[in-house]
This record gives C-alpha cells, structure tokens and sequence, in this order.
C-alpha cells in the first residue's frame, strides 16, 4: 500500500478556519496588552519582601499600599483613600500561600512567601470595596478579609 | 476481543473508584449546601469542609480519572493490538494505584492533610499522603510500561499497517502522562516528602508551583484523550456511520503529545516571580492547543451528520434528530453525546480563563469549578461513567438492567450540570470565591462579610448540584442491579468495544510514528520552560516552611 498524504479539500479548510480563530483570539489579547495597557503580573525584583504593612502616601491621591497576608488577615485591612485616587498593590505572604482580590476591580493576585506581587488600581467611586482571599489557607479562610473605604 | 486475563484488572480498576466516588459526590453534594449557607458550619457529620472538598477534587479529579484511563487503556489495547498486554505488568500496576489510593485516604480522613488536591506548598500535609500520591502515580507508569512491547511486537509484524487509531489515542495519552508527571514527581520526592518528614527546613514555593503548573494543564488532557478515543472509535459506529476523517484522528491524538505541556503558566497568570512575557507565550500556545479541539468538533460533527444520514437524516440540521438519543439498545451513545454538547460550554468559558489579562476578572473565583465541570464532570466523567458500566458489565458477561433509566442518566446530569454552572459562573462574575465556605461568613446574614447579592448564584448551584447527585443515584442503581444480574460465560468471551470505520481513510506518513512528535513535544517545553526555569531558580527563593 502506497503512502497516500492527499488530505481531502474540506479538512485542509477547516484546519486553516481553526488557525485563523486562534490567531484572531490572539490578536485582540495582543490589542488588550499592548494598546491598552492591560496585562498580567510580573516578575518584580526592585521591591524586596517586606515585614510590615503599610499605606503610604505617596502624594496627593498617590498610594503605595504594601500589603503582608498572613493567616487569616491582611496588614493593613483597612485602606482608606479619597476618590481618585491612584494606589500601587504589593502583595506578599509571611507564611502560606494566600489571595488578594478587590471586590468590582481587575486587583486579582496570588500572596506568594518571599515573593512581591504587584497590581495598580484606580478608585473612581465611593464606596466600600471588600478584599478577600481566595486562595484556601486553612481553617480560617473564610474569615480573611479586609476593606477599602473611597471617601467622597 | 479484550484480553481474557486482563479481565479481573479492568473490574477492579473501574469498581474501586467508583466504589470512593460514592464519597466524592456525596460531598459535592454538601459543598453547594454549604456555600448556599444552607449548611453554615464548618464541618457537617463529622467533617470539615475543606476536609470533605479535598476528597472531593482528589478522588474525583485524581484517583477515579487515573484508574479509568489505565482500565480503558487495557481494553482498548488488548483489543486493537491482540493479546499483548502484560498481565503481570497490569496485575502490580493495579495494585500500585489500589495500595497509594489507600495510603492517600488514610491522612486524608484523618484530617492530616486538608490541603485540596493541588496540595501548594508551603500548607504541610502527612508524609504519607503525598507517599500515596507518589505510588498511585507509578502505578500507572507501570501499567503504561506493560503495553510497550506488545505495540513494538505488533509494529514489527504489522509493517504496512496503520496503527488502529484507539491504540494511537491511548498511548497519547500516557505518553502525555509520562512527560507530565516527571516534574511533579521532582515536587514531591525532592521537595514535599523530605520537608513533610523533617528532614528540610522548608520548600521554595515558587519552584514548586512551576513544577505543579507543569504538570497541571497536561492532566486534564490526560483526563480527556480517553473520552476522545470513545468519540472518535466508539461514537460514529453506535450512531450508525463511519469516523469522517481518519487523518485527523491521528492527527489530533499526536499534536496532543506536542501542545498539551508547553503552557502551564496560564494558571499562573495571578502570580509574582514569572515575567508577563513568558505568561505571553504560554497564552500564545494555550491557542494552538485549541486547533486540535477545533478539528474534533469539525470530524465528530460531519462523522454524526454521517451516521444520521445513514439513518435516513435529512435537512441541514434536522438530520440531528436522526441519532439514536433515546434508544436503549445504544444506551451509551447519549453519555458521548451529551459530553459534547457540554463541552462546547466548557471550551468558550475555558477561552476567557486563557485570554491573559481576562483571567484576573475570573482567577479564583467560583467560574473556575463553574468552567471545569463543564469538561472534567462533563465530558470526561460522563464517558467514564457510560465506558465503566459498559466495559464493567461487558467483562464480567453481565446485562445491563434498566437500560431505560441508563438511558436518562446523561440527561439528568446535563440538566444538573448546566445549572449547577450556571449558578457558579453568575456568582464567579460578582467575584465569589472558590474554595470558601461561604455559609461561614459571606453568606451569614450575621457577619459583616455578608453579600446578599452572592446568595441567588449559590442557590442556582444548590439546585443544579442536587441534581447532579440525583444523576449519580441513578448510576448505581443501575450499575448494581446490572452487576448483580446473571452471569453469561458466552456474552463474556464474545463481548468487544464497538469500532468504528473510516469514511476518509487517509494514510498520511506524518502521523505514523509516535517518535517525530515526541521530538517535537520535547523540544516545545524546553523552549517554553527552560527560561521561566532559569528566572525562578536566579531568584533564589528562600526556602519556606508553614
Ligand atoms: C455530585 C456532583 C458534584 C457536585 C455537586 C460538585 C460540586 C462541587 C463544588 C460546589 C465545588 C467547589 C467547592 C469550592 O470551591 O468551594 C467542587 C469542586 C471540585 N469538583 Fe466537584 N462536584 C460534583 C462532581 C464532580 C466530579 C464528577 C468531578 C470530577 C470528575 C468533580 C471535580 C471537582 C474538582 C477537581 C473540584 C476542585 C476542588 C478544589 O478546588 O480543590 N466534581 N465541586
Ligand atoms: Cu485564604
Ligand atoms: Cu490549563
């Protein structure tokens, strides 16, 4: 038996329309990333785990919060920021692996031991944000969690 | 025919999980209740939650899914290649996965290891419980190693023939399996097991979650290639036409081998320590991976359209009511079926999880179990479900008693299933949480956690999950009854899986051999995971213990 490698017509076209389906998908994340700057975390190196958190106030509606979770809370818990205000998120953990997502923001990241995460986010609204972790870290997982407070 | 000595195995590797699910699907059960608020304790007959949920995702995702694909396997192989299974091979294999299984369970209900079936370091669990894991796994190592010679003997007696496409499906699938599986076993012998046992300080958690993540998304083709053996072998003949393009089986099945390992990191779109840019090329080849999938439903489709018109199926369209969706003599054409019409729901919805930056609206969230039982307790559980009643019942010379209440067993889990995710994706979109009791604080209305607006999507869930475990009811009353029924020696030794034919039988040199695509798989996740590899381990993490 000869090899034969004619591969009918209609099976060349749909594996054509599958490429195209994908490199379409591709080229609207590509859009999304490059044009309008919306992208994932990366690896950060210039910020270095830290023990302590804190909000600190860059400048006028400028925040930096440096968030530590750890078993089951987050430090600082309470973020209080007017409206408007710009705040840069840098998420470690002390000691399991937790998360830390905004409650109606696109903050959605992993608290990794020894590692910073980092997410931005715009507060335009006031109102009352919940921060949960979403990633089971024990007993009291369900209890973790914290609030941002947007004055007007 | 399916080897005679192999027999025994198959019963036992299909009934002993099964026999465990009984737990899983009762807590299934308990977790939509629980995250109703139905249920707002932390444990509930004596166990906890997350207890209860990592029995869950490790005897359903992990044990029943593991053992059925090595039964499948020999089934399939001992039928298309002759009797060239290794027996003794099959025999310690089985016994492999039967002794980790127990080990694992041990830890697991003694409540020693609540760490869910991803078991992230550094959440500690009992040195046995990965012991277990680590055993389960080699036992199916072993049972792949015993179909290897009898495929190299069949080639080398069969040289002008093709491979019989199950055979080719099924070592796709463990030769996934082996390639996946390496790194995670690094995780666990060199870093979980010396750590949990105390002989290291601690673990670098960022290695390990790229080890896992490594191994995480080639699991669930290992999930899903034997659910695609069934549709592309079993399907077209039971609905009464041929497999439309046998190229395109093959072809599949190899480009598996390639695309399923190289972009793991899309599970870690929501993590430090990786740069966006390799999350990008991982992202870039998550959508070559789609094609495979995309050229399934083209084949599986035009083989249906066939095997309806054979049936005297006219129209565009309603051709489709020409298949045999309710016929009890093809009972196990709707478990097939119906895992598809699923599966197009449970691919759409796993696109926005791949789509990069879209992922942080969903990562984590309840869309997640939403998403995936849309494919792992869709399509693939469904096919475990129909091929273990089938090939149980087949071996042993059994009939199948209530094929009629067989028949309605896909259906009521398609109802059960569709709404249960419909309840999920909902509540994952409003951000609830996955893996979180609700009851215990979101959704008590006496916590200052409280969201009132959570509550409708959870109950959705609740219903949809009820009847999910309904569906599951059903199963084992048929499965019991049918096994319990009277026992023909003849009907044993003539039973077969259903072949299909193909209608294009192309023979095409590229997907011949195993070995080009094994090459190629090879030199794909070096290219995309030496350099992720090279920036964890220039970092060097401290090591971290809990
Ligand atoms: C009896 C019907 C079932 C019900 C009602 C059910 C329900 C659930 C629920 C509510 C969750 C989410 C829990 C949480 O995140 O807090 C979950 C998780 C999960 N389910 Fe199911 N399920 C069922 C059957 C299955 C089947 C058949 C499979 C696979 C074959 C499966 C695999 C999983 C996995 C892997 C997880 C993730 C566990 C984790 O996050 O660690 N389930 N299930
Ligand atoms: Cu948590
Ligand atoms: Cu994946």
């Amino acid at each position: 038996m000869a090899i034969n490698s004619a591969v009918p017509n209609v099976e060349k076209k749909v594996l054509l329309a599958s490429l195209m389906f994908a490199a379409a998908m591709l080229g609207l994340i590509a859009y999304a990333a490059i044009r309008l700057g919306i992208s994932v975390p990366t690896c950060i190196t210039n910020v270095k785990p830290f023990e302590e958190g804190e909000l600190i106030r860059v400048a006028p509606g400028r925040y930096e919060a440096h968030v530590v979770a750890k078993t089951w809370s987050f430090k600082p818990n309470r973020i209080k920021v007017e409206r408007g205000s710009v705040v840069d998120f840098y998420v470690t953990s002390k000691d399991i692996v937790h998360g830390f997502m905004i409650d109606r923001t696109n903050v959605n990241l992993m608290a990794i031991p020894g590692a910073v995460n980092y997410a931005q986010a715009r507060f335009d609204k006031a109102g009352k944000h919940q921060i949960l972790c979403h990633e089971f870290c024990k007993s009291g997982h369900d209890n973790m969690m914290g609030w941002i407070e947007v004055t007007p | 025919m399916i080897q005679k000595d192999l027999r025994a195995t198959i019963v036992l590797e299909l009934l002993f999980p099964l026999t465990l699910f009984i737990f899983g699907a009762y807590h299934g059960v308990l977790q939509v209740f629980y995250r109703a608020g139905l249920i707002q304790e932390t444990s509930f007959l004596g166990i906890g939650y997350y207890k209860g949920l990592t029995a869950h995702g490790v005897i359903n995702a992990i044990v029943l899914t593991t053992f059925f694909a090595v039964a499948f396997g020999h089934a399939v192989v001992s039928q298309q290649l002759g009797p060239s299974v290794s027996a003794a091979a099959a025999k310690a294999g089985a016994a492999l996965m039967v002794v980790g299984t127990l080990v694992a369970a041990g830890p697991i209900f003694a409540g020693k290891a609540d760490v869910l079936y991803t078991f992230y370091a550094p959440m500690k669990a009992h040195p046995l419980f990965y012991i277990g894991v680590v055993l389960l796994v080699v036992g199916s190592w072993v049972s792949f190693w015993g179909w290897i010679p009898g495929y190299l003997r069949w080639r080398k007696d069969h040289p002008r023939e093709k491979t019989p496409l199950g055979a080719v499906g099924i070592f796709s699938t463990f030769i996934i399996w082996q390639m996946c599986t390496l790194p995670v076993a690094y995780e666990l012998l060199v870093q979980l097991i010396p750590w949990s046992l105390g002989l290291t300080a601690g673990v670098n958690v960022v290695l390990s979650r790229l080890l896992f993540w490594f191994f995480g998304h080639p699991l669930v083709y290992f999930w899903l290639l034997p659910a695609y053996v069934m549709y592309y072998v079993i399907m077209p003949r039971l609905a009464g036409g041929k497999l439309y393009s046998d190229f395109y089986g093959r072809f599949v099945f190899l480009a598996f081998i390639v695309l399923s390992t190289p972009l793991g990191l899309h599970h870690q779109f929501a993590e430090p320590a990786i740069s966006s840019g390799y999350k990008a090329l991982h992202t870039a080849l998550t959508f070559l991976v789609a094609v495979p999938s995309l050229l399934t439903a083209f084949t599986l489709a035009a083989s249906l359209e066939h095997g309806a018109r054979q049936n005297g199926g006219k129209g565009l369209f309603a051709w489709w009511a020409k298949l045999p969706h309710f016929d009890k003599e093809r009972w196990l054409f709707p478990y097939l079926f119906l895992g598809l019409v699923i599966f197009i729901l449970g691919g759409i919805t796993g696109i926005v999880n791949a789509s990069y930056s879209m992922n942080a609206v969903i990562h984590n969230t309840s869309w997640l179990p939403a998403h995936f039982h849309l494919t792992v307790a869709g399509p693939v559980f469904l096919a475990i479900l129909g091929m273990s009643l089938y090939l149980s019942v087949g071996v042993l010379g059994k009939k199948i008693v209530a094929p009629r209440v067989a028949v309605s067993i896909p259906y009521v889990w398609t109802i059960g299933v569709f709404t249960f995710s419909a309840g999920l994706f909902y509540g994952g979109l409003k951000g609830v949480p996955r893996r979180t009791n609700l009851g215990m604080s979101y959704l008590d209305e006496l916590s200052d956690a409280y969201r009132p607006d959570w509550r409708i999507g959870e109950y959705i869930g609740a219903v949809g999950g009820s009847i999910m475990g309904l569906a599951v009811l059903l199963f084992f009353y048929v499965l019991v009854r049918s096994l319990a029924s009277a026992r023909s020696e003849q009907q044993a030794d003539s039973f077969a899986l259903p072949e299909s034919e193909a209608y294009h039988n192309e023979d095409v040199g590229a997907v011949r051999n195993f070995r080009p695509w094994i090459v190629a798989g090879v030199i794909a996740i070096l290219i995309s995971y030496i350099p992720p590899l090279i920036q964890v381990l220039g970092a060097k993490y401290p090591l971290v213990s809990e």
